[in-house]
């Protein structure tokens, strides 16, 4: 004991050193940083290691292979959320001042955190963009000018479910005295479809139940019980991480159809299906990206990083898997995002400000996508100053037990009646935060 | 040699009634205050100042809550973060329907609702104890939880049950950057620490201690159990529930009722456990212990290790050695980190002739 407090205390002195040397190396010109705020451990540790491996490579593809976007190289960093508010923001305030111009953007994949820090990004000029989840009503540009809530919003989202139903139903008529449970994680991003879900319930004529899993959700029996006492007709799930294959174990014990389970985009993945094992076969989930490794950019990721032993995922076997090719996905928004800004503020290294511009300006068309080699891979998107949200189509796939089979086309939401509510809330938030909004007519 | 109180000589009660009887620690204990009340806001990086000293400063109010109820009373309680989210959800309240009321005195008004409800959920203290009061307590979590997500009102019906907190004005002057924020946190925690410190070397405290020590021998002595124990967890909850309002408030901004869930619970407990119960200095060091350690491993890791390991091994491994420092400082010193610092300090005393 004697002899260990000196020793602890040199070692302390020691790593207080240490820490300074860390943040001098970056300091390099011509790159550009790129804060990744990963999750690796704790009960999301799944679905962050595909999210975040993907997002790495393609940025290290751009890289290796074009010599970074315009010849400005991007850098990175990753710091460790477990999806927790807690960690989360301590990582933001860590990695938004790095780099030679600070962080371009965030992208956090937690609703949570992107909650709260939402704020702080509008506040330090970092855009926060949120790819198919965080605050719904962010899709609003006028309020939120520095959020971007890409592709898709979980309103429209819920259209989306609501009109696949229906086609599965034969009409939207035929939608008229049906009951539909959603069952959600009892967080934020769980309940963020309930308003809307209850709106279309009145529209349609269709009875609904909400029905939440207390997080993280691997217990679900008292929940399908109160599901089959109901008698859905169908159940949409809003799930995450391990309460996704819990789900599916769960129905199949209380011997529901799985092929009347519609899950939503992040409750549809290999991660999710794979551990139910049978019990997952015939259930259906949205996508907004399918997985598949077809694609020229996730073939190109294989030859030139992979090959070399540059890439990211340890388990290789994960590549082309629905959540790694989101992962790939969300780097080919961020790249042509930042491509964008530095077609109006030049070649050089951006601030999170310019970025932002090339986000609102982000204007990504079948021709480009097809450049890029992800045809089909991802939607076209057309980013607007009002709206953040560019795309909302989802496609829908059914898990044969092996693999996901995409069973639908691009199916469009009910853009006015997302809008519609996006507006009234965006508006009662700007009210309660004091926000003038943004004149759009006026460019910018 | 430096820490020698040789000759200091008490010649009045009120010097010998001092929080710090020695001249030594008044001096590093106004350092200290000097440091951070002007020294941080002025020089602090962001990154301190927002993201490690705003989250440890309400941590450590929230775990001084709970010293009072578990370290200087003697009850068990798991209810913490239920108080803390009593608070949150008050003090957002009286932003919204009363904006009249000043920011101040809506967070006092916060921490007196949560006092209600924890008074009111401290009541089967007066008849069960030990593990299954905490087993009590814990039903005031879940209550608690439920309510503010089930119930609209409490969050002004937002769809996701989020609610934002609306910015911050004291005397037309917006709290509205880092630095503020932090001062304003500081002057709060700061405030509530120093009534603490008093509160439990005065007859309150004297009361609470003789219960938790022995609540028999208490009673025989003349003191009033139901008062006692009551008022134990009602000022135990008036500090969670100004925690809570400073974490929404000062320092994410916007939060739902799982922000404060059972995990939150427990970690506060841990803060209590590890920093040493019954101390108000030991509530900020057990807060730091849990809430910094996690935020440096990444770094000193990374620095020991570079880009050697490969990915997602490194938060693995920074878990590993978290629970296996708590484990090390348990066993050490099982009385908590308090008392390290207590030894150290008799240690220095006779240092460097300790024969």
């Amino acid at each position: 004991m004697h002899r260990l407090i000196p020793q602890c205390a040199a070692l302390l002195l020691a790593l207080l050193f240490a820490l300074p040397a860390q943040g001098q190396g970056a300091a390099v010109p011509n790159e550009q940083f790129m804060p990744v705020p990963s999750y690796r451990v704790g009960p999301y540790a799944a679905p962050g290691t595909s999210l975040y491996g993907g997002f790495i490579d393609y940025l290290n593809l751009v890289n290796v292979r074009d010599g970074g976007i315009n010849g400005v190289k991007l850098t990175w960093e990753e710091c460790e959320t477990s999806y927790s508010v807690d960690k989360g923001v301590p990582c933001y305030e860590k990695l938004k001042g790095k780099g030679p111009t600070g962080a371009s953007m965030f992208n956090f994949y937690s609703t949570a955190i992107a909650y709260a820090v939402l704020d702080r990004a509008g506040a330090d000029k970092v855009p926060l963009v949120t790819i198919a989840h965080g605050r719904t009503d962010s899709s609003d540009g006028r309020v939120f000018p520095y959020v971007f809530p890409l592709v898709t919003n979980y309103w429209s989202l819920n259209t989306d479910i609501v009109r696949f139903i229906g086609m599965r139903s034969g009409g939207m008529d035929k939608l008229k005295g049906k009951k539909i449970v959603h069952l959600y994680l009892d967080v934020a991003y769980g309940k963020e479809p309930n308003e809307i879900l209850q709106k279309q319930a009145a529209l349609y004529g269709f009875e609904t139940k909400l029905v939440p899993v207390p997080p993280p959700g691997t217990d679900q029996q008292s929940q399908w019980l109160e599901i089959r006492q109901y008698q859905p007709d169908w159940v949409i799930v809003t799930g995450y991480g391990v309460m996704n294959p819990a789900m599916l174990k769960a129905a199949a014990r209380a011997n529901y159809p799985r092929d009347h389970i519609v899950g939503n985009f992040w409750t549809g993945s290999e991660e999710d299906t794979i551990p139910a094992g049978e019990a997952a076969i015939g259930y259906i989930s949205a996508l907004i990206n399918p997985a598949g490794k077809e694609f020229p950019v996730i073939q190109d990721i294989e030859k030139v990083l992979y090959t070399k032993g540059l890439g990211n995922m340890t388990d290789q076997s994960r590549i082309g898997t629905v959540l790694y090719n989101r992962g790939v996905m969300t780097g080919i928004i961020t790249v042509e995002a930042i491509r964008t800004a530095q077609g109006k503020y030049g070649k050089k290294p951006l601030t999170g400000e310019q970025i932002r511009w090339g986000l609102e300006n982000l204007n990504l068309d079948d021709k480009r996508i097809g450049e890029l080699g992800a045809t089909g891979l991802i939607q076209p998107l057309k980013v607007s100053c009002a709206d953040h949200e560019g795309g909302g189509a989802v496609k829908f796939q059914q898990w044969d037990g092996k693999q996901w089979k995409v069973i639908s086309g691009w199916i469009q939401p009910d853009k006015k009646l997302v809008r519609d509510m996006v507006e009234a809330s965006s508006a009662k938030y700007a009210q309660e935060k004091n926000i003038q909004m943004r004149d759009c007519s006026k460019g910018g | 040699m430096l820490y020698r109180e040789a000759g200091q000589f008490k010649t009045s009660y009120r010097a010998d009634q001092r929080i710090f009887p020695i001249l030594q620690d008044r001096v590093v204990v106004g350092a200290l205050l000097l440091v951070a009340f002007v020294a941080v806001p002025l020089w602090g990086s962001e990154y301190l100042v927002s993201a490690l000293l705003i989250p440890w400063l309400i941590l450590s109010l929230a775990t001084l809550g709970l010293n009072i109820l578990t370290g200087y009373a003697g009850q068990f309680s798991l209810g913490t973060a239920g108080f803390m989210a009593v608070g949150a959800f008050a003090a957002y309240g009286f932003q919204l329907r009363t904006p009249a009321v000043p920011l101040l005195l809506a967070f006092v008004l916060s921490g007196v609702c949560a006092a209600g409800v924890g008074a009111v959920f401290g009541l089967p203290s007066l008849r069960i104890k030990g593990m299954y009061l905490a087993v009590a307590t814990l039903a005031s979590q879940f209550f608690i939880e439920w309510l503010l997500t089930r119930v609209g009102w409490f969050t002004n019906y937002s769809s996701s049950g989020v609610i934002n907190a609306q910015p911050m004005v004291i005397a037309g002057l917006a709290i509205n950057t880092p630095p503020r924020r932090y001062l304003l946190v500081l002057a709060v925690v700061a405030t509530l620490a120093l009534a603490a410190k008093n509160l439990v070397r005065g007859r309150a405290g004297r009361a609470w201690m003789a219960v938790r020590d022995m609540d028999v021998a208490a009673e025989v002595i003349g003191i009033p159990m139901l008062r006692t124990k009551l008022s134990a967890f009602a000022v135990s909850s008036f500090y969670c529930g100004v925690a809570g309002a400073l974490w929404v408030f000062a320092h994410v901004g916007s939060v739902d009722p799982q922000a404060f869930d059972l995990t939150r619970s427990l970690q506060v407990l841990t803060m209590v456990i590890i920093g040493g119960l019954g101390s108000v200095l030991g509530s900020f060091l057990g807060a730091g212990f849990i809430v910094l350690l996690p935020l440096f491993l990444p770094s000193v890791l990374s620095a020991v290790f570079g880009t050697a390991l490969r990915p997602g091994l490194l938060p693995n491994i920074e878990s590993f050695i978290f629970g296996a420092l708590i484990i090390f400082f348990l066993i050490v010193e099982p009385q908590g980190l308090a008392r390290l610092w207590q030894v150290t300090k008799e240690k220095l005393r006779l240092w460097p002739f300790p024969h």
